[in-house]
Parts: structure tokens; sequence; C-alpha cells
């Protein structure tokens, strides 16, 4: 029982990581109905970038409190949200309107890009750092097992829901919220009255790139070594829980990363490591087979 | 005009100051005491940003120079279906005849070999993303469920690799139709990553089932291929290859004997797909690209329809599979990893989907290229993905992009590429 509870926390935390990103390949996807390839490899960006300030706050000895994870968050999202309007503007918005492979192999051609940029750039090799927020309090102490809630996985889950808050408002409450969801019904439409659907997409692709980079920094600090390949599992990963939830739909890639996240690390605990990868893209499969749209997915309307 | 663009270009720089300077101008080395340094390289970053700097502007100029581009007219469509009436015999008698222009040696028959292996692996998943229009990204499966299938039976049951090719081929077209059956209900998109997780599912158990394919470190010592008995041992005895036809033994024979095998196989490929496209199952396969619904409402079986298309897809991949296994020696999950499936859909796409000349040329480019640039090491894959990025945009319907009809009322025409339909992934 002990051991469960502390899967589930380590489930959940991890899940908020998957969710972050799930929520740009789902803001993508609803927007402009591609796969954004290079979107794991954006994460990879942030995270990269995070350790970049990290280690520039330890060498000048600031590194420490939340003032110090808020620097590191900001730097990376900004520099991060660069990279994906770049991303945007160089691969995808000449291809606007062309059909619909060009995107994806250019987004693959992306993913590639970035990943051996960072390689030349930054080095091959696996990039340690030193906990940045030790300790936790035990939640059960029994003499079997101690089931420990870290600060850093309150931090995860805190900064997760304080950024999926503001996003949500942003989404919901904004004009720029509203122009998203007009584009992502009909960009024609929406362009015919009045909605610059360029930028708007343009910003959808910014605002992913930050939620990528949140969830780049957390995961860097919540397991200390990245190396330039993490965004591809990550990003399969995500875009398997942006499916999940039902693509196109924003609370459902939360929930889809918190499932994938949960099964991931369930599977891991009771039954083998090698194989979770296996476990979480069965399940995908089995969710597709019997609900093709996804758990909150709309169906799609065949119009003839 | 040129205040504007050396603003654009201005803001250009910026834009690639703030990309380049925190990855770029500071890198993270392990330093003496395991713990991170920074090392500071401004250099760097100024070259990249006066090249974006200058890159834009010249990009701008370009632009105002040429004009507004013009659409594909018909003629040129016209033109350049005529043109690849005549490239694709030279290609093809170039390749028949690459072993014996002077000059080829060892090397230059293995490129050949090698891209010889991806035209193989593009015509083959060109049956299902070009004509049934069934966007796969776990294609390189199926190429290593037909490289361990050749592997694994060689090794156990000492099977020749005659009697394997086609067991590898057939077992890789089970695979698919396994594959084929519960993604079938899928939209692209959900297909699209349903191969890819079936694509990764397949690499992660061929990396843990030690006890079948011992896992990462692969299996090795799998049998070369026979000429119908005769081996290729240097030594020279009557059951050899060099002894049976009385000629000096050379290890090139069998490179040479390997690049007509692919050559064969790939042609193989080319001829089934080719013929299938104008019988019932191949139109039923590009009327299911351009319009599914319509498909049904006609009565087509779709079922049947996009299994076969994956099954046969699936069983030329197997074949190549195995191919890649005796001509190696020695396979690992490590050789199918994702990058390769992107690879071969890069090839497909670029190379225009569903023309079988332009995937020739793309495989040529893509791989030649990636070979001709080996110096540069760990650049290479960057320089390969860029190039990616470029052709896409260059040219978003591949290098070949017209389409000639399958079935033609009198007159045979092309079809500009801005008429076919997209394919519903």
């Amino acid at each position: 029982m002990a051991y469960a509870l502390q899967q589930l926390i380590n489930g959940i935390s991890l899940g908020m990581i998957y969710g972050l990103i799930a929520v740009g390949y789902t803001m993508v996807y609803g927007i402009i109905g591609m796969i954004n390839f290079a979107h794991g490899d954006i994460f990879m960006v942030g995270a990269f970038v995070a350790l970049i300030s990290v280690v520039m706050l330890v060498s000048g000895g600031i590194m420490d409190g939340p003032a110090a994870i808020l620097i590191v968050l900001l730097v990376s999202m900004c520099v991060t949200a660069l990279y994906g309007w770049t991303v945007e503007r160089i691969a995808y918005r000449p291809l606007r309107g062309s059909f619909r492979l060009a995107p994806l192999i250019s987004a693959i051609g992306m993913s590639i890009v970035l990943q051996n940029y960072v390689q030349v750039a930054q080095g091959a090799r696996v990039k340690p750092i030193d906990a940045v927020l030790p300790g936790g309090i035990t939640v059960i102490d029994s003499e079997a097992f101690i089931v420990q809630f870290s600060y850093m996985q309150m931090l995860i889950i805190a900064v997760t829901l304080g950024v999926l808050a503001i996003f949500t408002w942003l989404v919901t409450r904004t004009p720029l919220g509203r122009a998203m969801r007009a584009c992502e019904q009909d960009r024609r439409m929406a362009s015919l009255l009045g909605i610059d659907t360029d930028r708007t997409i343009s910003l959808t692709f910014v605002i992913g790139a930050s939620l990528a980079a949140v969830a780049g920094t957390l995961y860097l600090l919540r397991y200390g070594v990245i190396d330039f390949y993490i965004g591809f599992l990550a990003g399969v990963k995500a875009f398997t829980a942006a499916v999940l939830g039902g693509i196109g739909s924003l609370p459902g890639a939360v929930l889809g990363g918190l499932l994938i996240g949960l099964i991931e690390t369930f599977w891991s605990a009771y039954f083998s490591v090698q194989y979770k990868d296996v476990a979480a893209f069965s399940i995908l499969v089995l969710v597709l087979i019997f609900m093709p749209t996804g758990l909150l997915g709309r169906a799609e309307v065949e119009k003839v | 005009m040129t205040l504007r663009a050396l603003k654009d270009a201005a803001i250009t720089a910026l834009v690639a100051l703030g990309l380049f300077v925190p990855l770029v101008g500071l890198r993270t080395d392990v330093g003496p005491s395991g713990e991170l340094v920074l090392r500071q390289r401004w250099g760097d970053v100024v070259i990249l940003v006066a090249l974006a700097f200058v890159g834009r502007l010249a990009l701008l100029g370009w632009r105002g120079w040429r004009g507004d581009p013009k659409p594909a007219s018909a003629a040129r469509t016209e033109a350049l279906r005529k043109a690849g009436l005549f490239v694709a015999p030279v290609l093809l008698g170039l390749a028949v005849l690459l072993p014996f222009i002077p000059g080829t040696g060892r090397y230059e028959l293995d490129l050949g070999i090698l891209v010889l292996t991806y035209v193989m692996l593009g015509w083959g998943l060109n049956i299902v993303v070009g004509l049934a229009g069934l966007l796969d990204l776990g294609y390189v499966a199926f190429y290593a469920v037909g490289a361990y299938s050749y592997a694994l039976l060689a090794t156990t049951f000492g099977l020749s690799f005659w009697i394997c090719l086609p067991l590898a081929g057939l077992l890789a077209a089970f695979w698919g139709v396994l594959l084929g059956f519960p993604v079938l209900r899928l939209r692209g998109d959900y297909l699209a990553i349903v191969t890819l997780a079936f694509g990764e599912i397949i690499r992660v158990v061929l990396l843990n089932w030690v006890s079948l394919t011992n896992g990462p470190n692969g299996i090795s010592g799998i049998p070369r291929p026979t000429f119908f008995g005769l081996t290729f041992s240097m030594s020279g005895e009557p059951d050899t290859f060099a002894g049976f036809f009385g000629i000096e033994p050379s290890p090139v024979h069998r490179v040479i004997f390997l690049y007509y095998l692919i050559l064969g196989l790939a042609l193989l490929t080319n001829w089934v797909s080719i013929r299938l496209r104008r019988q019932p199952l191949g139109r039923a396969w590009e009327a299911l690209r351009e319009d599914e619904i319509a498909c049904r409402a006609l009565g087509i079986n779709v079922t049947t329809t996009k299994l076969t298309a994956f099954a046969l897809g699936a069983m030329f991949a197997g074949i190549a599979g195995s191919f890649f296994a005796t001509r190696q020696g020695f396979i690992s999950p490590e050789s199918f990893t994702f990058i390769e499936s992107a690879i071969i859909l890069a090839i497909v796409v670029l190379g225009g989907m569903g023309s079988q000349i332009g995937i020739a040329i793309a495989a040529l480019v893509m791989i030649g290229g990636f070979e001709v640039f080996r110096d540069l090491d760990e650049w290479r894959m960057l320089v390969f993905g860029g190039a990616m990025v470029l052709i896409m945009v260059a040219r978003p319907r591949g290098l070949v992009g017209h389409r000639t009809p399958s079935v033609v009322l009198r007159e045979r025409r092309a079809i500009g590429a801005e008429h076919v339909a997209e394919g519903h992934g």
C-alpha cells in the first residue's frame, strides 16, 4: 500500500511533465492540424537552456531559493519560446496550405536539426547537475517502506498547476485565446473576420514552446541528468499522451500525460523497467482501437 | 526597399543572437572535479549572427530579383514527364553497368548497395504511403522483422539464404497484417503514431528479449549468401564461386554479387508496384488515398485494400531486411531506430509520393549525399536534417511532383502537382 502510494506520487509528477509537453502537441495539432515532430526536441532545448542557466547561477554562487529557480524557469521559457517561434517561421510557415505530409517531413527534419545542433554545440556527453532542491517530507514511515514526497515533486506539481492555470486563463479569457480557438475551428473564416492567423499560429508555437521549456526545466531539476537525445522519447510519449487524451483537447492532453506517467511508473514498479515504453504504447494502441477519438476528443464528423 | 530589407535582416540577426547566445556561446563541459563548467565562445556566436544577417539579406535580394514564383504550368509538368522517360532508362543502365565501369572499386559498390537498399525500402514504403495513402512512421519495424527472421532462421536452423528470403518476406507481411488489423479504423495521424509506437515496441522487444535476440549485443556470424550453392570464400576450392568458374578468387566477387542481388530485389519491388497499380487492387489503393468515403460508397472493401497495402509494403521491407542481415553478417537493434523510418519516409515524400523514379533519385541524393559528407562527422546529421527541411520548403511536392494517371481515356496526360489530392495519411 505504501509502495503503491509512493508510485502514485512519482507517477503524477512524471505525468505532469508529459502533460506539459502534450499541451504543446495538442495545441499545434488543433490549430494547424500537423504533428509538430520537433516539439520533443524543443523540450530538450528547454532543458539545455535551463542547464546552462543553472550552471551559470551556480558559478555565480546564487543558485538557491525559489528566486533562482524562477530565474532559471523564465530564462528557459524565453529562449525556448524563441526557438519555437523560429522553427515555425523557418520550417512550417512556408508550407502552410501545402499537402499534409510536407510539414510533417519538414518537422522530422527540424527535429534532426535541433538534436544534432545541440549535440554539436553542447557535446554528446551526458550533463549532470547537483540536486537543486534535495529532501522532502515523509508521508508514511512504516517499518516496511518509507513514502517520501520530495520537495522537487511538490515543486513540479505546484509549478505545473500554476502554469496550466495561467495557460487556461490565456486560452479562455483573453483576446489571444479567443483568436486561437477561432483559428482552431475554422482558419479561413477567422482570417475573414480580421484575425491575423499567421500571428496567432506563431503565438501558439511560442506558448507551446514555453510550456515545453517549463517541462524541460522541471525534468532537469528532477532527474539531474540530460543529454541531447531526451527529446525523442519524451516527445513520442507526450504525443502518445495527447492522442490518448483526444488530440486537440487541452484538458485531454494533461489527463493523457498523467495517465501515461502513471502507467509507466506502475508498470516499472510492478512488472519490468525494460518494457515500460512498451506498456505505454500498448495502452495507446488499445485505447485507440476501442476509443478512436481518445478519452476527451470530439468525434470527427465525416464530410463528403 | 533596401532599408526595409536591412531592417528585416537586422531583426533576423537579433533573433539569431537570442538563439545562439545560450546554446552556442556558453558550452557546458565536465570540469576536473566532475562539476559542469562553462566555456565561453563568443566568436562563434558573432560568426553565426553575421551569417544569419547576410543570409537573410541574400534571401530577400534573391526573392526581389526573382519576383513572385509562378505555379508550375501543365507544359512544364509535361516536359518533366518526358524527361523522366529518358532519365529512368539511363539510370537503370548505369545501375546495371556500375560494377563494370572502370574506376569502380569496393567503396563505390558498397555505396551502391546501400543506396539500392534504400531505393528498395522507398519503393516498398511507397506502396503504403504513396499509393494507399496510409502514413506509416514505423516502417523500419518490418525491416527489423525481416533481418531478425533471416538471422535467427539461419543461425538456429541453418536454413539457406534463398529459403529464408521469401520466409522473411512472409513473416514481415504477417506482422504487417497483424499491425494493420487494429489500426484500420484510425484516421491519418492516429495511424502515424500507432505505427511509430509499433516500431518502437519491436525495437524495445528486440533489445530486451535477450534469450532470443541476444539483446543489445545483436546477432553475429550470420551466414553469407551463396551463388546457387557456391560460396565466395577465398580458398579457390571447386565448391567456391571462383573455383567453379576457374577465375582468380577476389573479395570483390561477393560485393558484385550482393550488388546485383539488391538491384534485382529493388527492381522486383518496382515491377510489382507498377504492375499492381494497373490492376483493380492498385486502383483501389489510389482511390483510397484520394477519398476514402467515396471508396466505401463505391463498394470497395476498405479493410482488405488497406491490409494488402500494409502486407505488401511490409513484405518488401522484410526482404530488404534479410538482405541487410546477410550483407552485414551482424545485426543489432541499433540499426532499426526511428531515424531509419524517418529517412525512408523522407525519401518517399521528397521523391514525390507515388513516383518511382523520383524515389530512386531521392534515395540517391539523400543516401549518396550523406556518404559524401562522411568527413563532416557529427555535423553530418545536422546537414542531413537541414537538407530535409530545405528541400521540403523549396519543393513541397517532392522532386517529381506530378502524377501520371493509371487509367486514361485516349490520351495520357500528366497531372500537375497542384491537382493531386493530398492523401489523407
